[in-house]
């Protein structure tokens, strides 16, 4: 293969497949690379670790050609480059796989593909095809060329943007937290996938926050904190936990198992919930029933796109229910409450989009509080209390630990991490009776997660109940204290947490229960014989 | 490898933050860009560019009656301008503001003419009252279609300005044609009853001014200080957290043009009552479609909206000064409208992104 030959002439030029001295970029208020080092060999798939906001995007962001480094050094093997522009990067060899796929959904495998490459290479569809077939076969990447994206899982367009990545001849792939949309074993396979391309001379530079993963598939690992190195080290070597304090700088607990307890008097009750897709590529809620008592936290596992954006939708009240019982809250039936009187009832959510749903990405903190705080004394007959409105953003900002430049900050301009903190804190500090939440840690780092995790517990252990509903079956397992799977739209049984086990749940998130009736778990199994979902945790 | 190599062209760069000075340099940046293309224009029509320029620009306010008489003009382009900032910071794209003035005028005028008869203390308020709501049930139109039909309020908007231009000329054809007036498509002359209050001795200049202010006012407290405002500018930036926080988004819709159609109404009857003194075919010049420009050349703010009505009243102005002192044609001030709008918009691109030079 081309890029095994292009990896043994150019190696021996230099050894570095890409070396980075002294990166620095300021933004205004905040320095985002402070003198970062970096350096991939041909060949190694690298880490890069670090909270949210502790300057990966930035880095990645330089080495892809979408920001100019305001200091610092490039070396391409062994030669000093600039990369003014992603073409730039791309002529090089280098590609990369953002968090949110560029595909049209409505244009083919093929043609997608097609899109990204030089009109020569392009023009001809059935060469081109038989390149992708080649490629997906050699690296076991398996892709329809033919499909519409539309029809694609998640996993199947990230895999379409690898492939497309890999036809450009690259010799180091750049992967933004490409396992937050997988399942445990699509990870497995992508693992083995990037490996071979590996031992091919191909680069990876692989960017999670997922230590298990880091230490299951990297050769090195570079942490970033605060915009500077905080060190390097080999990931097979080191523990999870050396390396989340490299991250964090304290020595968080990881993955602290929170007591588990039971719930009391039932407070949201879903009874035969039923509900058709609004879109033609979402998903129909068939007969959904649980509930959730107070002071407990039921967990709701499954692969987005199984109902999990539907059922938030008609929790929220965004969406209305034809039957107004089949959702009951503290004893009322508010299948057609609207989300302003849910809210007055008592109920908050916290969805799964930040910015475009839980924030006005263009307004400050203080008008990001009173978006949904406005029932708690921020307005008086009508008109806005300004200071009330801006404490009630500070004291987010405190006892949420969310680093901002103060209450005008534009929520777009925080981290993922920190708005998410943001944004829960001000659901908590409603003080509610039911909190939905959706993957609430989700590209979050290992400090926030924490954070939000303790806060959850807390509110939780102050008698609130809590829906949460996560692709992350570890976090589920951490702080539910009941849990179920979502699976095409049927909900599995719920079981109590320490009775169950992730194998468990794992087969549920893949469809593997009966919907009619609450079946025995040995039954499940053999129903079934499809492969049985392992565990990767 | 292949690629297409970039030409050698300034290229658009997003940048990483909104240029706050940007913000408000733009509308002045796009003055000076519509002066000095003017100025060419002038050239090119054989003018002297300098005497053109203070012929529409300067001699239309060279003595008090030009002065009040540019609030004269400013007047109902602020009225409906101020409405529209709200419907846009909405997100409601009312393109109607010119037939809910219309309707102002229309409904307005035949209160009039029923009033003058009965001689009623209230005959006035009754009147701007009645060309209020005119205008505030015109623009209902769109907002009824557009929340429960789900249709594109510009091209209601639009389609309805139309049908209201209709209405007003088969109205002075017809119904509200002045039985003396020697068959002239014109209602008859208002009477003293009906007619707006003047402010300034020896002027034209009317109530509608100070009642517009006003407006700047209300629009001002209601956009930074209510809790309906916000939810405008919510719903504006992103509907889709509105909608989540459980904001009404169809009642928004209803207020937004609402409110917008009663300014433009108000500003409909005030023309009528005020400066023309009764109901004839061209009640407006394009207040209501200049109102647009207004809105945005003043960004969506009031105070920036007042202070653009005025630039625009220059403007309209300065076109028939054109005409009268160097027989240019009356489209010049269309001409100079345009170019503000455009290069306004082209200047706006410099807010979120920056030029960069050379090849890549």
């Amino acid at each position: 293969m081309h890029n095994a030959e292009l990896f043994e002439t150019r190696s021996k030029s230099s050894s570095s497949r890409i070396r980075c001295q002294g990166i620095s970029k300021t933004y205004p208020g905040v320095v985002a690379n402070n003198a970062v080092d970096l350096d991939i060999q041909p060949g190694e798939i690298h880490a890069l670790l670090g909270e949210n906001g502790a300057g990966k995007s930035t880095l990645m962001k330089i080495l892809y050609g979408v920001t100019l480094p305001d200091a610092g050094q490039i070396w391409w093997n062994g030669q000093p480059v600039s990369i003014p522009s992603p073409a730039k990067a791309r002529e090089l060899g280098i590609g990369m796989v953002f968090q949110h796929f560029s595909l049209f959904e409505t244009l083919t495998v093929t043609e997608n593909i097609a899109l990204a490459l030089p009109p020569g290479e392009a023009r001809n569809r059935k060469h081109l095809a038989g390149r992708i077939q080649d490629i997906s076969i050699h690296y076991g990447i398996p892709v329809d060329p033919d499909r519409h994206i539309h029809s694609l899982s998640t996993g199947e367009r990230q895999r379409v943007e690898i492939i497309r990545c890999l036809l450009q001849n690259i010799n180091l792939l750049i992967l933004d937290e490409p396992t937050s949309v997988l399942t445990p074993l699509e990870v497995e396979k992508l693992f083995e996938s990037l490996r071979k391309l590996a031992a091919e001379g191909c680069s990876i530079l692989f960017i999670s926050h997922k230590l298990n993963e880091v230490q299951a598939l990297c050769h090195s690992a570079t942490v970033l904190r605060n915009g500077t190195v905080t060190g390097a080290c080999d990931p097979r070597m080191s523990s999870a936990q050396e390396m989340a304090s490299l991250m964090v700088g304290s020595h968080t607990e990881l993955g602290v198992p929170y007591p588990k307890v039971s719930g009391g008097e039932s407070v949201l009750e879903i009874s035969s919930l039923n509900a058709e897709r609004e879109d033609p590529f979402g998903t129909t809620l068939k007969n959904l029933s649980f509930c959730v008592g107070q002071g407990e936290i039921l967990g709701i596992a499954g692969v987005a796109g199984n109902g999990q954006k539907e059922l938030l939708k008609l929790l929220s009240g965004e969406r209305l229910t034809h039957q107004q019982d089949t959702i009951r809250f503290s004893g009322k039936s508010i299948g057609r409450f609207n989300p302003a009187a849910r809210r007055k009832a008592g109920m908050a959510v916290v969805p799964e989009e930040r910015l475009g749903r839980g924030a006005v990405p263009e307004m400050g903190l203080h008008d990001n509080g009173l978006l949904t705080g406005f029932l708690g004394g921020l307005i008086r007959r009508g008109f806005l209390r300004h200071k009330k409105i801006n404490r009630f953003a500070e004291q987010v900002i405190q006892q949420f630990s969310v680093k901002a430049h103060g209450v005008a900050a534009e929520a777009r301009s925080l981290s993922g991490g920190n708005l998410q903190k943001f944004i829960i804190g001000r659901e908590i500090l409603q003080d509610p009776k039911l909190l939905v939440c959706a993957s609430p840690t989700w590209g979050v780092d290992v400090g926030a997660a924490n954070t939000i995790h303790q806060a959850l517990i807390a509110l939780r252990d102050q008698g609130a109940a809590i829906v949460v509903i996560s692709e992350d079956l570890d976090e589920l397992f951490q702080i539910s204290d009941r849990i179920g799977a979502l699976c095409h739209g049927q909900l599995s049984p719920v079981r109590p947490v320490p009775g169950t086990t992730v194998e468990q749940v794992g087969s549920w998130m893949t469809g593997a229960f009966d919907a009619t009736s609450v079946p025995q778990p040995e039954e499940q199994i053999e129903e079934h014989p499809q492969e049985p979902q392992e565990a990767t945790h | 490898m292949l690629s297409v190599s970039p030409l050698p062209l300034p290229r658009l760069e997003r940048r990483q933050q909104d240029s706050q000075l940007l913000r408000y340099l733009s509308p002045v940046l796009a003055i000076g860009l519509t002066l000095i293309s003017g100025a060419l224009i002038f050239l090119w029509q054989g003018q002297d560019p300098l005497v053109g320029l203070y012929t529409f620009f300067i001699l239309p306010i060279s003595d008090s009656y030009g002065i009040a008489e540019l609030g004269v003009k400013a007047a109902p382009m602020l009225l409906c301008a101020i409405g529209l900032s709200v419907c846009f910071r909405a997100n409601v794209w009312n393109i109607g503001a010119e037939g809910q003035l219309l309707m102002g005028a229309l409904i307005g005028s035949a209160a009039a003419l029923y009033f003058m008869e009965s001689g009623s203390r209230f005959a006035l308020l009754f009147t701007v009252l009645a060309g209020a709501f005119a205008g505030l049930l015109w623009a209902g139109i769109p907002a009824v279609l557009k929340n429960h039909f789900n249709t594109n309020e510009i091209l209601t908007t639009i389609m309805l300005n139309y049908i209201a231009l209709n209405l007003l000329l088969w109205a002075v054809h017809g119904p509200l044609k002045d039985p003396n007036g020697f068959n002239f498509p014109e209602s008859a002359l208002f009477t003293e009853a009906v007619t707006l209050p003047i402010v300034l001795e020896e002027t034209r200049l009317h109530l509608g001014l100070p009642i517009g202010l006003l407006a700047v006012v209300a629009a001002w407290v209601l956009l930074s200080r209510t809790f309906i405002g916000f939810q405008l500018k919510v719903v504006g930036l992103d509907a889709s957290a509105g909608r989540f926080a459980g904001y009404r988004e169809k009642r928004l819709v209803y207020f937004a043009l609402l409110i917008c159609g009663a300014l433009a109404g108000l500003a409909g009857v005030f023309e009528v009552t005020g400066p023309i003194g009764q109901l004839v075919p061209q009640v407006s010049p394009g207040y209501g479609y200049a109102a647009i420009i207004v809105a945005f050349l003043g960004r969506l703010h009031p105070v920036g909206i007042a202070l653009t009505s005025f630039l625009m009243a220059l403007v309209f102005m300065g076109g028939e000064m054109g005409q009268m002192e160097l027989g240019l044609p009356l489209a010049l001030g269309s001409l100079f409208q345009g170019m503000l709008l455009f290069y306004l918009l082209a200047c706006d691109v410099l807010i979120h992104f920056k030029l960069r030079g050379g090849r890549a």
